[in-house]
């Protein structure tokens, strides 16, 4: 196994572009939360014209909604959810300048257009990790849809928290390419 | 009769809830390791080091193995000499109301349409049966949305047989990818009804892993199906690699003579099940 690629978030087009699929990253920085409902309300703003709780460039979108934190404790267990389900929404999200995005799970086509497009990144985490992935997480704060529980957008500092490349801007693919090494039947 | 008090269910389920998503079975636990060994890719050995070190932390420091501590799927046995003191529903759903509450679990179920939190994770999903004797048996599967979203049920056509069975199997798993957190579990449930399939399929789940399938047929099937689900590369969380899937378990029960009907219930690495007698 190579050695892990070490990057900073926010993103820059520079370190975006030198990332390809297959890459273990360990990423230090800042990292937004949001799934399903979040991404929802994100949209319905942009739908009416209004302003977003958050500035998207060069962030990196974690899809994650974790158990809730004990007393005195940073988060809870916080591992990916399936990407997928924010496929509809993501393409818009990319065009406003979101350069990162971390989940599990393949991304629709569009999504992976997008990300060759506007010079982003789809990493995968590794699902079900979600005690070990707390470990990075070094500080949780909720900046918006609090009333969403679980799936509030908090805005997390990270230092070292694992993660793999799956799309790429050169196209590359993990899921295609690993996948082909490993199959045995056509 | 043997009076059984539903204040000592709660109690049980409450602790069951907590336990089931910090502490990873030793079956599960051993299958995976075993994975660990096998695996040929470099990154899927990375992402099962991984898998294997989160679930020694979570059962160390007592945190939930995946944020996604899942809906509270039950099976309970009520031996028929068993007679409880009040409303068996009420017992389970307020031990999965403490369980989630105290255990710091997460709620994850909501109402189908409004998508509203019902915020303390009930209405569990209750199946239960009757049997012999004067004992509870309380069996808890939470389950994620990862892998339970992946699930699938066909009704085939009778002349479609076998072979339709594990194309569909397969199919399914192809199809579902790196989605449902692989190395995954399938349950597999043929033949009864529309619904009978698809409760066969999550029983199916509960068998310890690494036990045979005391029919002959079946086990066969098993172990053909597990070989060519293997053989699609999918690996350790989609990334390529020799173990996608960890077991296969099938159940089957006679159907109507026009149908067959097939379920697949994919389980996610985080195969979390207990049971408690009472």
């Amino acid at each position: 196994m190579s050695e892990p690629v070490r990057i900073s978030a926010p993103l820059t087009d520079a370190v975006v572009e030198k990332l390809k699929a297959g890459d273990k990253v360990l990423i230090t920085g800042v990292m937004y939360t949001a799934r399903d409902a979040a991404h929802k309300r994100l949209i319905e703003l942009l739908n009416a014209g209004k302003e977003l709780p958050l500035d998207l460039k060069g962030q990196i979108i974690y899809y994650v909604g974790p158990t809730p934190e004990k007393p005195g404790e940073v988060i809870g267990s916080a591992g990916p959810t399936t990407s997928g389900r924010m496929d509809a929404y993501t393409p818009r999200l990319i065009e406003l300048g979101l350069k990162g995005m971390v989940g599990k799970g393949a991304r629709s086509k569009e999504v992976r257009d997008s990300i060759i497009a506007h010079k982003a990144v789809y990493m995968a985490a590794v699902g079900g990790a979600a005690a070990l992935i707390r470990r990075s997480i070094k500080k949780a704060e909720i900046i918006a849809y609090e009333d969403l529980g679980p799936e509030a957008i908090r805005r997390l500092e990270v230092v070292d928290f694992p993660a793999i490349v799956v799309n790429d801007v050169h196209g590359g693919d993990l899921f295609l390419q690993g996948v082909e090494k490993f199959r045995r039947v056509s | 009769m043997r009076q059984v008090s539903v204040k000592d269910i709660t109690k049980k389920v409450r602790d069951l809830c907590i336990s089931a998503a910090c502490d990873l079975e030793p079956d599960v636990a051993s299958a995976i390791r075993s994975a660990l060994d096998k695996e040929e890719s470099a990154l899927g050995k990375e992402v099962l080091g991984q898998i294997v070190e989160n679930f020694e932390i979570a059962g160390r420091e007592h945190l939930p193995m995946c944020q996604d501590t899942g809906i509270s799927v039950f099976f309970v046995e009520i031996g028929r000499e068993v007679a409880l003191d009040g409303s068996l529903e009420e017992a389970v759903n307020e031990g999965v109301r403490q369980g989630y509450k105290e255990g710091y679990l997460r709620k994850s179920v909501c109402h189908p349409l409004k998508r509203i939190n019902t915020g303390d994770n009930t209405p569990a999903i209750i199946h239960t049966a009757i049997v012999e004797g004067g004992k509870v048996k309380i069996k808890i599967a939470p389950k994620g949305a990862g892998s339970e979203n992946m699930s699938r049920l066909k009704m085939l056509k009778p002349a479609e047989g076998v072979e339709g069975i594990k194309a569909f199997v397969i199919e399914t798993v192809k199809e579902a990818g790196g989605n449902p957190c692989p190395p995954i579990v399938l349950g597999v449930g043929i033949g009864g009804s529309f619904e009978k399939c698809a409760i066969l399929a999550k029983k199916a789940l509960l068998r310890p892993l690494g036990t045979q399938n005391p029919d002959n047929e079946l086990n066969a099937l098993e172990q053909e199906l597990l070989g060519k689900i293997n053989d699609l590369g999918i690996g350790p969380m989609g990334f390529g690699g020799r173990i996608t899937a960890l077991a296969v378990h099938v159940e089957a029960s006679p159907c109507h003579i026009a149908s067959l009907p097939v379920a697949v219930n994919i389980q996610c690495h985080a195969d979390r099940h207990k049971e408690v007698e009472i």
